[in-house]
Parts: C-alpha cells; structure tokens; sequence
C-alpha cells in the first residue's frame, strides 16, 4: 500500500496524486487512440455514443452530484444544443462556431432554468426541470419553421476546417474523445477551484454554505449554466452522429436514462460518468447478444445435463419466444436500476473502490466502511 | 357559454382522476417521505386486474372492482416490502430512482402479459348521458367526479380522526420518535401503501371507460398527475385533488380554447409560474428551516 505524504496545498490537489495514476491513465489514452484501427466498425459507433453519453454524465454529475441539485430535463438541453447545431447549419456557419454558439445558447437557458430552481429543492425542483423539458419538447414539435417539426431535421456532414468528417470516420471519434477529455479535465479543474468547492458545500449543507460567506443562488445558476453548456456540446456532437433529429428523441426516456449513467457509474467521482456510461450504451448489443445466442446455449446446457435432442429444441424454443417477448428489454432495466440502488448505491466505481480497498488491506478489509448512513430522524420537509 | 360548462365539467372530470392519482403520490408522501414515481404504473395495474377479473373471468363489476383493490393492496405491500423498505431513511434520491425502475419494470411486464393493445372494461356507467337542460353530462365522467369526491372525504376523515391515520402522520414527521413512542412504523408504512395501491386501482378501474388501459396509460397519467400533487403541495389531502382538478381544467380549456399543441403544454406552464411564486405549492405548509 502507498502512503501519500501531503506536505503542501498542492499537493492536495494535484490532478495526480502519484506517478501511477500518469501511467495508468497515459495507457487508457493509448488504447483509445489506437481504438479505430482495431476494433470493428460497430462498436467503434458504440464507443462514439459512450463518449458522448459519458460528457452528458459528466455534466449531470456537477448539477446533480456536486451540486445536489436533481434534474431530470437534460434531455431538453441535449436537443437545444443539438437544433441550434442543424440550425445554423442551414446557413453554412463553420463548425467550430456553431459548436461554441450551441454551448453558449444551451448555456444561457441552462441560467434561465437555474433562476427559478432556486427557490425549490427536491421533488419540486424534480417537477421542475420535467415540465421545462416537456415544455421544450412541445416547442420543438411545434415551432416548424426552425425546427420541422415533428418530421425532424436532416444534419449535413460535419466539416472541420474544410475537411468532411463523416460521422463514423475514426476523426469523428477522435473529436468526441476530446470532446470528453477536455471536459473531464475541466471540470476537474472546476471541482479543485473556490467554485468547486462553493458546489460541494451547497450539496451538503446550503444552510452552512450560507453562513461560510457563500453565495448560493450564484453559484446554483453557474452550477445550471455550466452544466447546460456542457450538455449543449454533447448536443452538437450527438445531431452529428445520428445524422437526423427530431422532436420524439429527447424525452423523458432519455432524461431518465441520463440519470441512470450516473447512479449506475457513482454520483460521487467524476469516474462514475464514465462507467455508467460505458454501462448504458454497452448494454444493448449485449442484451441483443443474449437475445441471440442465449436460447442454443441454454438448449446445449439442458442436453449436456442429459436432456433428450427433442426436449432440448423444445427448450431452445421457449427460451427463444420467451427472449423475444415485447418489452423484456424495459423489465432489465427497471431490475437494474433497482439492484443498483438497493444493493450498491455507490455504482460501479463505488464497487471498483471497495475490491481495491479490499487488496489493499487484504485481511483487515471491513465492509462497514461504505455503509451508508440511515436517516430516520429528520424528515426531510424540515432538514 | 354551454361550451365552456361542458368542457368544464369534462376538465374537472378529467382532473379527478389525476387527483385520484395524485391523491396515492400524497398518501405515501404523507406518511413516509417517499416520492413514489410507480404511482401511475401502480394505477395501470389495477386496470389490468381489474380488466382480468371482470372481461376475462366474467365476474360481477362490483366483484371484480373489490377483488382488483384487494388484490392490488397486497402487491402494494409486497412492493412496499421489496422495493422501498430497505432504503427506508437514505437520501431521497435514492428512493426516486428505485421507484422509477419499479415503474418501468411493472410496464414492461404488464405488457408482456396482457399485450400492448388498448382494453377496455364494461362498466354500469360506460353508457347513459345525464341531461340538464341542453347540457349532456356522462356517467362515466360523472362516476368520476362522485368516487374522488367520497375517496378524498374518506382518506381526509381516515388521516385526521382515526389513531392509524395519527400514527401514519406522526411517523412521517418523525420516524424514530414515532418508533420510541410505541408506533410500529413498518407495518403503519406497509398499510400506506397498501392504500395508495388501493387508491391508485380505483382511479384505474374508474378510468378504463374513459382513456381505455393500456400498459403505458400509468406514465402518460402519471406525468399529469405529479403536477397536480406539486401544485397543490405534496402532502396535502384536498391540494392533491384541487391541483388535479386545475391541471385538468387547464388541459381542457387550452384544448379547447387555444392552438393545438397548447394542451400538453398549458399544465406545465401553470405549474411552473405556481412554483416560482409559491415554491411550496397552493396548500403546501411553509417551514423554516432549522440548523
């Protein structure tokens, strides 16, 4: 085990705290950049939308997780960000402009939602930001003559400096992996700055926060802002990889799928974002694979066990119907998410935490140590 | 003018059985602090059990209407018990995402087992107008308005006047003085959900005449009905059905009134002004905060 001696304030908040996190993440960057030329076409399309997932956690993960202040309408700034992309588009704006332009705008109604969140906390600020996105979501339906409407819009090829950037070449990779870095160091950089730390204090205690000197309702707003303007930029790069908006992709569903990234990777590590997003993305194809592949494996187990050849196909048969029933998909989900809050709350960096912990102090590891704490006593009308 | 009384007799129609719903998101709020996001699924449930008892075995309305309810009390409590228990006094957070993966599971699984088309239920009330004068009242609406209205008074009389309804508000301020002071405050929160299931099939089966049941009808509904609970104060007994009861005369005059489109909107746009002037909603209590 590595004892880190802090003898500085910098030390504190280095971005690495020792030479192995360089190494370790010097090899993830490694292997990301040299992703296109070993993996299939698929899953390099697969990995774009983890990049772009992963960003839109990243940026919950400041409202949501440092911040504490729920939303579920990101969803709304993810389609904001991506209209103001086609639209601009239209009149032939180079990329980068409409890249800053969709953050900048995502960003200013980010503020304008901050505004009157600031006055609700829990369920009510959870209301909140559901009727802002129904509410954009209706705009985006109804306002045709920028939007189409519900027939949707076309996005034309990405062009970067001239050069077309088809959406699944490895430089459109490329830009959503920077996209991604660039976010995650910043926002680093954000959470080890006085506004981060302004965050984390209004996350535990506003009340304190409050009486440390610190401006809430100011830092709420930025807290909305900034997170918006990220969310616009995945935005941009989301129109870009789908090729076609429209109104009926940024519902609720997504919303909701947002803030499972982030339970599923840990709301308490930017990490987290990652992993959830990983998770999300990844668990299509895989539940398409069991779909496929697990009826002629349970039949093969079934025989193995000594089942005859036509009970077997019998069971291959059920086990087909059964995979292919409408709908099994949300019941995985709905079993998933419930799992993950009821059996490891912390998400799968918590889970990765715990096993290292586990090594590192090999016979003494308690599990006590993430046992979270039950709150009976206040209610949370008065906290 | 005839206009405006009819469709406000159809938006206040409508508005009950958000209220109705609404009335099950307050109830299990009241009394444990959860936000229950299934509600509306919780309600699409009943409407199948319901639909089961009553279209596929052929049994008496009034049967099958009692038989859905208490069947639906007991998967409350098994829900209650499953889902919500164990994370009883974590963050609410929490709470809110299991609940929302409760709800897509219960969807996925109704439809798997009764098909993705709408059903429908015979009711006694599915046909026949009441006419006064050149209005034309229908029953159904009528038979919705009628069960909100005794629903509402009941669970009011039941949360007020009986030593279980005292219990279930004790243990909602204070769990753990609740517990020192002799009130067994898990079974008081299985018995709350219980009824909010209850509540929730009753909505659903009054409804099945109406908007038809089908395994997504829970979060169309339900989505109206959050609104109504935020907007008459979560926690509130009679904000929850007067909130509703807006939400749905709002939704039927903007359907009416304005352009398409405006419908689906109004509600929301109402309750987001209702929220930044009053952030505790119309009948919300106002608390200060203590440190």
């Amino acid at each position: 085990m590595r004892f880190l001696f802090k003898t500085d304030y910098e030390d504190d908040i280095k971005l690495f705290p020792h030479s192995g996190y360089v190494v370790t993440y010097g090899v993830l960057l490694g292997l990301l950049l040299i992703a296109p030329y070993v993996l299939s076409s698929y899953l390099m399309s697969q990995l774009v939308f983890v990049c772009i997932y992963a960003t839109v956690g990243v940026a919950l993960l400041i409202l949501t997780g440092f911040t504490g202040q729920a939303s579920l309408g990101h969803a709304a700034f993810l389609a904001i960000g991506a209209y103001t992309a086609a639209y601009l588009q239209k009149y032939n704006v180079p990329f980068p402009v409409y890249f800053l332009a969709a953050g900048v705008l995502t960003g200013i109604i980010g503020a304008m939602v901050g505004f009157p969140a600031l006055r609700l906390t829990g369920i009510y600020l959870v209301i909140a930001t559901i009727s802002f996105a129904l509410i954009v979501e209706e705009i985006l339906a109804r306002w045709e003559s920028v939007t189409h409407g519900n027939e949707g819009m076309r996005v034309k090829t990405l062009s970067l400096l001239g050069v077309a950037v088809p959406r699944d070449s490895p430089t459109f990779y490329y830009l959503c992996l920077a996209v991604l870095v660039l976010t995650i160091v910043g926002t680093l950089n954000l959470l080890r700055s006085p506004t981060g730390r302004a965050f984390v204090a209004i996350r535990d205690s506003e009340t304190a926060a409050r009486s440390m000197g610190v401006n809430v309702a100011l830092y709420k707003v930025k807290s909305f802002a900034i997170s918006a303007a990220i969310t616009g930029f995945a935005g941009v790069l989301f129109a870009h990889k789908l090729s076609f908006i429209s109104p009926e992709m940024f519902t609720l569903q997504l919303s909701i799928e947002f803030i499972i990234v982030i339970l599923i990777g840990g709301t308490f590590s930017l990490h987290g974002a990652v992993l959830g997003a990983i998770f999300i993305v990844m668990i299509d194809p895989f539940l398409t694979y069991l779909k496929d592949d697990m009826p002629g494996i349970i039949a093969g187990v079934a025989a193995a066990f000594g089942a005859g050849t036509a009970t077997a196909g019998d069971i291959e048969a059920k086990v087909a119907a059964f995979a292919s029933l409408n709908g099994l998909k949300g019941a995985i989900y709905g079993i998933i998410i419930v799992l993950f809050v009821l059996f490891e709350p912390l998400g799968l960096y918590g889970r990765w935490l715990k096993i290292k912990l586990f090594f590192q102090l090999f016979p003494l590891y308690k599990r006590a140590t993430f046992k979270r704490q039950k709150i009976y006593v206040k209610s949370e009308r008065n906290r | 003018m005839l206009d405006f009384v009819q469709q406000l007799v159809s938006g206040v129609a409508l508005g009950c059985v958000y209220g109705l719903i609404a009335l099950g998101f307050v109830l299990v709020y009241k009394a444990t602090e959860v936000v229950n996001f299934a509600q509306g699924d919780l309600m699409m449930l009943g409407g199948f059990f319901a639909f089961t008892f009553i279209g596929m075995l052929g049994l008496n309305y009034w049967i099958g209407f009692a038989g859905a309810v208490a069947a639906m009390a007991l998967f409350g409590m098994l829900a209650e018990r499953v889902v919500v228990r164990p994370i009883l006094g974590y963050p609410q957070f929490s709470i809110i995402m299991a609940t929302i993966g409760l709800g897509y599971f219960l969807r996925s699984v109704a439809g798997m087992i009764w098909g993705t088309d709408d059903l429908k239920i015979e009711t006694p009330f599915s046909q026949g107008v009441l006419r006064m004068g050149s209005l034309v009242l229908a029953y159904d609406k009528l038979s919705v308005i009628a069960a909100t209205m005794i629903l509402c008074a009941l669970l009011w009389l039941f949360f007020n006047k009986t030593t279980l309804g005292t219990a279930m508000r004790a243990s909602s301020e204070n769990m753990l003085a609740a517990y020192y002071m002799g009130i067994p405050v898990k079974r008081v929160v299985s018995v709350v959900w219980a009824i909010s299931a209850a509540v929730a099939t009753c909505a659903g089966v009054l409804l099945a005449p109406i908007t038809f049941i089908h395994s997504n009808v829970g979060l169309v509904l339900g989505l109206k009905a959050f609104p109504a609970a935020v907007l008459g104060g979560f926690g509130s007994i009679p904000g929850a059905v007067v909130g509703g009861v807006l939400i749905g005369v709002i939704e039927s005059m903007a359907g009416f009134y304005l352009a398409e489109g405006w419908k689906d909107v109004a509600p929301y746009i109402v309750l987001l002004t209702v929220l930044l002037l009053k952030p505790e909603g119309l009948f919300g209590l106002h608390v200060r905060k203590k440190v």
